[in-house]
């Protein structure tokens, strides 16, 4: 067949047009926006492209490694308490060690605390498969926000105002428009990672866990080891998203990891297309943009959404992205 | 008086593992059978306690209330299965998980466009509301001691229903091998939605027994749910045993941890650092266990041995 006709390259060349598209539009629309005089929506933007990363993160995990993780919104509420706490103490004294408004420190404790939470938790809850493993990681994730309930100093259970951001040389967090470049910009880069991570030899051999564990053992590859560091890998990620989280809000909440916020993440990716790489940006954006949209109808938008959610795993299979490989298979079969 | 707090303390402990076992009996049998993951039972311990306040408001007396409530919140299951977790069966895990998920969502906004966003207190019949004098300088309330009793004979009825009956010999011959029940001219369809029911109606029961302690408010399933799924995960998933003896465990280890470990932390470390670590420390007591646990046996205490 003439290359140049065939349909599944096509379609291939077009999806990898519209996730081009996806990212030209977040580059371009949220700025001008703000330019323009809406505030509001470059806020709103700045969260969706975070919660993309998030979600991102989360697709290595669930999309490529097949682990359905439901507890990765306690990875967001320990880097956002990353800038929670330094900066509580910067402000108000006490714990010498780690008080500070510094942004390089706040990453470091943000990135390391949530890839060691992921070591501890992972190594054991990886043990397992299936509903004990989505049991076991939202009971870990419901673990740690617990935690933070109880510790008073911190607001417990009213979270914690700050009021103030990350500090970094030459640039200011406060300005929105440098906050969203900045999250695009590890939106971006985050992109790049998990495309690399799935095109190595480490991510083959995630994704050939994730299609035939046993064949893989066969094969000699330890499934574990590459699992863990997967889910490493996506906690630490995560833990930056939280980190991104806690500055655009800096107000920072049990809440913000509550196990329905891991369900939510969970249907970002699902939504858009597990195991695509932009699929978790356009879940995230249909998730945001959805839940805006409702909200302007009625206070209890939770129904809509709810019934909307139910359909969706109902009749749409797959996600976004899972319409798109379902015309690309069609077409490779004419 | 530091005994009679202990053995006040025990009661209380008791009293919460009977409830997180009502719960984790429904889910264990929804699984065991149907190999489905309900993350919306937590809602139907919430409609138990709303209707059962409801009712109580309009009848008059929680007796009653609670003797209606019961079905009805069995109908509310049944209702549930058949529009849309009847579609599910045949899916994974995962869409199992997403779609109890947006149920939870529809469930609590409905709660909350019903009975409004607050909570509603259920008024106990005098006859209820006493304390009781076990031993001398012991005085428990008598509902507790209620809760405990009718929690055991739930469980007891439970295991003569799933050891002793027709109906309970389907439920363990649909466990080990659904296809070959189905192959058997049982069906099947009816068998699920019966079961299904059946567990709505326990973690209905679990919601109006805490709806008098607590009160009955939105979100107080999505609260308890986890706790429910520790229970499972240290029981072995799709095992009964395990889970009341699961149950049980957590519930004691929570009580006495949130009472006793400021005062075990104060022997180890300064006043202030106690009071600071012990909150914590005993909200997280439960599943640094589960991780203690697992850690040991991946499978849990009793893994069902058929699957």
């Amino acid at each position: 067949m003439n290359p140049a006709v065939n349909p599944k390259r096509l379609i291939h060349r077009a999806s990898f047009w519209i996730n081009a598209l996806l990212l030209l539009l977040l580059a371009i629309v949220p700025p001008v926006l703000f330019i323009t005089g809406q505030p509001y929506w470059l806020d709103i933007f700045t969260r969706l492209v975070i919660l993309a990363l998030a979600a991102t993160a989360l697709n290595l995990i669930l999309g490529y490694g097949g682990l359905v993780s439901f507890g990765h919104a306690a990875y967001l509420g320990l880097g956002a308490y990353a800038v929670g706490i330094p900066t509580y103490h910067a402000l108000y004294g006490g714990w010498e060690a780690i008080a500070s408004y510094n942004g390089f420190l706040h990453v470091t404790i943000a990135v390391s605390v949530s890839a060691l939470f992921a070591l501890l938790t992972g190594a054991i809850s990886l043990r397992t498969r299936g509903v004990n493993f989505i049991m076991i990681t939202m009971a870990f994730s419901q673990m740690i926000f617990y935690a933070f309930v109880a510790l008073e100093n911190y607001g417990g259970d009213d979270g914690l105002t700050i009021d103030v951001r990350s500090e970094f040389p030459l640039i200011s967090l406060d300005n929105p428009l440098t906050l969203y470049a900045i999250s695009f910009i590890s939106l971006l880069l985050t992109l790049a990672i998990v495309y690399k991570i799935t095109r190595s030899r480490f991510g083959l051999a995630l994704q050939g866990a994730r299609s035939n564990e046993e064949r893989m053992r066969s094969l000699g590859v330890d499934c574990y080891r590459y699992q863990l560091v997967a889910f490493v890998i996506s906690g630490a990620l995560c833990g930056y998203a939280g980190f991104l989280l806690g500055n655009l809000d800096t107000f920072i909440s049990p809440e913000m990891m509550d196990w329905t916020r891991s369900g939510e993440l969970m249907f970002m990716v699902i939504l858009g297309g597990a195991s695509f790489l932009c699929g978790p940006i356009f879940g995230a954006a249909a998730f945001i943009l959805l839940e805006q949209l409702l909200r302007g109808f009625t206070i209890h938008w939770h129904l809509p959404f709810g019934i909307l959610l139910i359909l969706s795993v109902l009749f749409f299979r797959g996600g976004l992205s899972g319409v798109i490989d379902k015309v690309r298979s069609k077409g490779s079969n004419s | 008086m530091e005994a009679s707090l202990l053995f006040i303390q025990l009661l209380n402990g008791l009293q919460l593992g009977i409830l997180l076992f009502l719960l984790s009996a429904g889910l264990t049998l929804t699984f065991g059978i149907m190999d489905f993951v309900n993350l919306a039972h937590g809602s139907l311990y919430m409609l138990g306690a709303f209707i059962c306040a409801s009712l109580t408001q309009l009848t008059g007396s929680f007796v009653i209330a609670a003797l209606l409530a019961l079905p009805l919140t069995a109908l509310c299951g049944l209702l549930i299965e058949l529009v849309v977790i009847r579609q599910l069966y045949a899916r994974n895990h995962l869409d199992h998980v997403l779609a109890t998920f947006g149920l939870i969502l529809c469930l609590d906004t409905l709660a909350e466009i019903i009975w409004g966003p607050a909570g509603i207190a259920i008024a106990l019949p005098e006859l209820l509301n006493g304390q009781l004098e076990i031993f001398p300088g012991v005085v428990v309330p008598i509902f507790r001691l209620l809760v405990i009793a009718i929690g055991l004979l739930a469980a007891a009825g439970l295991y003569l229903v799933v050891n002793h009956t027709r109906l309970g010999m389907l439920i363990r011959a649909g466990a080990s091998n659904r296809t070959m029940v189905s192959t058997l001219g049982v069906d099947i369809k009816t068998l699920f939605s019966g079961v299904f029911a059946m567990g709505a109606a326990l973690a209905g029961l679990a919601g109006l027994l805490v709806a008098p302690i607590a009160e009955a408010s939105i979100g107080m399933g999505n609260e308890i749910i986890i706790t429910t799924f520790v229970v499972i995960v240290i029981g072995g998933i799709g095992s009964m045993k395990g889970a009341f003896i699961a149950a049980l465990l957590i519930g004691l280890i929570d009580t006495l941890g949130r009472s006793y470990l400021d005062d075990l932390f104060k022997l180890m470390m300064s006043n202030d650092a106690a009071e600071t670590a012990a909150p914590a420390i005993s909200a997280m007591l439960i599943y640094l266990m589960m991780a203690l646990i697992l850690a040991v046996r991946p499978q849990g205490l009793f893994p069902a041995s058929s699957r």
